[in-house]
């Protein structure tokens, strides 16, 4: 039952946005926007890069530095993708075989600096996503998405989807619960069927409901979206920043810099 | 099967994206046109049901092992496919948001391979092969073949855009060789799945399956036509990603109008490429990278450096140390911010 801790974790993400910090009162378009470009620039390089990738770590840091986040909650988070992406990255030391980097007297395969890449940008992207939503929220996710061209509906089907998750979620645990403690055991396809079948029947009825009462509150088949906010001079501020940044250190190579700088200053 | 950001290339993922993007307009633009109230929670409560769903484990018969429901093919039988591409679509952006499944540069490939598939291609084959009141049998054997031919393709792409964006060595033949049995098994048991379910739900509540689609020509003519138009646009951006490996560069190349990104005549670049020639101590870092492939303008000379046996050590050297003196800087800059940012 490792999605019912995806279940608890996904609460303690959503409550996250409910602080208060410089970043949290930053327009949502703003985040979005830094994040993907951010994704964007990390995710560009060529599958042998390593070393440039790191200063990128900078961004999630400072991001969860600044908003007071709970460190070890969303590394543990973070760390949550590495196990699926040592998993699609270990054929690369199979089939790259080439020597690509001797230190120290090993060597090292061009699988093997893949591997390690793949690692790398898993965390950068998990890291960059998990820090968007934590500072953010998903509602006003859903908002700067729907401001930036995402259609209503799209919108609206993604807010429902939030607010019902957690409630169907745990009647789902119930159910799982409550079949565990007259016997459990393997669950068959069949019994399966019925048994979220069943779930099936009680969301639907959960759904007509549903709809009924907000018909009762005057429902037109869109939610309000609230005051539309501006961006203002701290959220272009924001954007400018961090994009200059992820563009510099995707075309500049600044570890190649630091590097030699340190060299420079041992000799 | 969800398609990861560290093995995409912005150039696929973006292609993906675009394509997706058309997708859920139309879905969107369909959906208001029918303006269906009653549809708006049912299927954003749908949505919620499919994760909870996919929360219960089934085991699969004769392995000892257990899997959960993918659910696409589902939807669209409960919902029609416009809905229920909507409905994949979002439950993907929750997964790719709070749980980093996938993730958001691979949000269009995963939605287009287990949103798109299932409800444009997989589901009106199952219209087909069901008919409109199926009994047990023909309903496993519909949703069976659906299952399978959704999630064959499904794999396919997944091939398609891991081998396209070139970060995975896999070659494409191995990787196809081993995706494709693995979903063919997966596709049966969805199949199996599914079709337990819709047995389930006929034969308690018959009233809230549709009965059959009334638009089933279009539905075929629509998904024909976003096919053809998702396998140009993937077609347009596998060349860009072998002609241009390097998407971003291309795209700078593009908006700054140089193309030799290697000597621009700005004064910024020359300045810098200057200060880079002179704090190098041990200059021409990098590893090497595949000339065919990448023959980017300063790969060139990187690979050529690495024939001389001296530089080598003294370069990696370089990066070793430029990269745990980037991790410490960041770490330095997020403890700064922490303490910055403390109540006082």
């Amino acid at each position: 039952m490792t999605r019912v801790a995806g279940l608890l974790d996904f609460r303690r993400l959503d409550l996250l946005a409910t602080g208060d910090s410089s970043l949290h009162r930053l327009d949502p378009r703003a985040k979005v926007i830094v994040t993907l470009v951010f994704i964007i620039c990390a995710m560009s390089f060529d599958r042998y890069a390593v070393a440039p990738l790191i200063p990128f770590f900078v961004f999630p840091i400072a991001v969860i530095a600044t908003a007071r986040l709970p460190i070890a909650f969303l590394s543990r988070k973070v760390a949550l993708v590495l196990p699926v992406a040592l998993l699609i990255a270990l054929p690369n030391p199979w089939f790259d075989r080439e020597v690509l980097l001797q230190l120290a007297g090993l060597e090292f395969s061009g699988g093997w600096i893949s591997l390690l890449s793949i690692m790398l940008r898993s965390l950068l992207a998990a890291a960059a996503a998990i820090a968007l939503v934590a500072v953010t929220g998903f509602p006003a996710i859903c908002a700067a998405l729907g401001r930036m061209g995402m259609p209503r509906p799209l919108a609206v089907q993604l807010l429902f989807l939030y607010r019902y998750m957690t409630v169907l979620g745990e009647e789902a645990v119930r159910m799982t619960v409550a079949r565990e403690q007259r016997g459990g055991g393997p669950l068959s396809i069949r019994l399966y069927g019925a048994l979220v079948g069943r779930l099936l029947l009680r969301t639907w009825d959960r759904a007509e409901r549903i709809y009924l009462a907000m018909c009762a509150r005057g429902f037109t088949g869109d939610f309000g979206s609230g005051q539309p906010s501006r961006l203002g001079r701290p959220d272009i501020a924001y954007v400018a920043g961090w994009c200059g940044l992820f563009l510099l250190l995707r075309t500049q190579d600044v570890t190649q810099w630091l590097g030699a700088a340190v060299l420079g200053a041992l000799r | 099967m969800h398609m990861a950001d560290a093995l995409l290339s912005p150039a696929v993922g973006g292609t993906m994206w675009a394509a997706t993007a058309v997708a859920v307009a139309h879905c969107s633009r369909r959906l208001r046109i029918e303006a269906d109230d009653r549809r708006v929670p049912l299927m954003g409560v749908l949505g919620a049901f499919l994760f909870t769903a996919q929360m219960i484990n089934f085991s699969i018969p004769g392995t000892g092992s257990s899997g959960h429901l993918g659910g696409g093919l589902l939807l669209a039988i409960l919902l029609g496919p416009h809905a229920a591409f909507l409905v994949v679509a979002s439950v993907l952006i929750v997964q790719a948001l709070f749980f980093a499944d996938g993730g958001l540069l691979a949000l269009g490939c995963n939605i287009f391979n287990l949103g798109f598939l299932p409800a444009f291609l997989g589901y009106p084959l199952y219209r087909r092969l069901a008919g409109r009141e199926p009994g047990t049998a023909r309903a496993t054997t519909a949703a069976i073949t659906a299952a399978v031919v959704s999630l064959q393709l499904g794999a396919v792409a997944v091939v398609l855009q891991t081998v396209a964006s070139g970060i995975s060595a896999l070659p494409l033949g191995t990787f196809a060789l081993f995706m494709l049995p693995v979903h063919l098994a997966i596709g049966i048991v969805e199949g199996l799945v599914t079709a337990a379910v819709v047995v389930f739900v006929r034969a308690t509540r018959p009233d809230i399956l549709p009965a059959a689609t009334p638009s089933n020509r279009s539905v075929t003519g629509v998904a024909v036509s976003f096919a053809a138009v998702a396998l140009a646009l993937g077609g347009i951006g596998a060349w860009f990603a072998s002609a241009n490996p390097d998407g971003l560069e291309w795209s700078i190349a593009r908006i700054t109008g140089a193309d030799d990104l290697d000597s621009p005549p700005t004064t910024l670049h020359a300045r810098s490429a200057e200060l880079q020639r002179r704090v190098a101590v041990l200059p021409d870092y990098g590893f090497r990278r595949d000339e065919g492939r990448d023959a980017s303008p300063e790969g060139a000379p990187a690979a050529s450096n690495l024939h001389r046996p001296g530089d080598r050590l003294g370069t990696s050297l370089a990066g070793v140390l430029g990269g745990a003196g980037a991790l410490f800087l960041a770490l330095l800059v997020g403890f700064v911010l922490r303490r910055k940012a403390q109540p006082t």
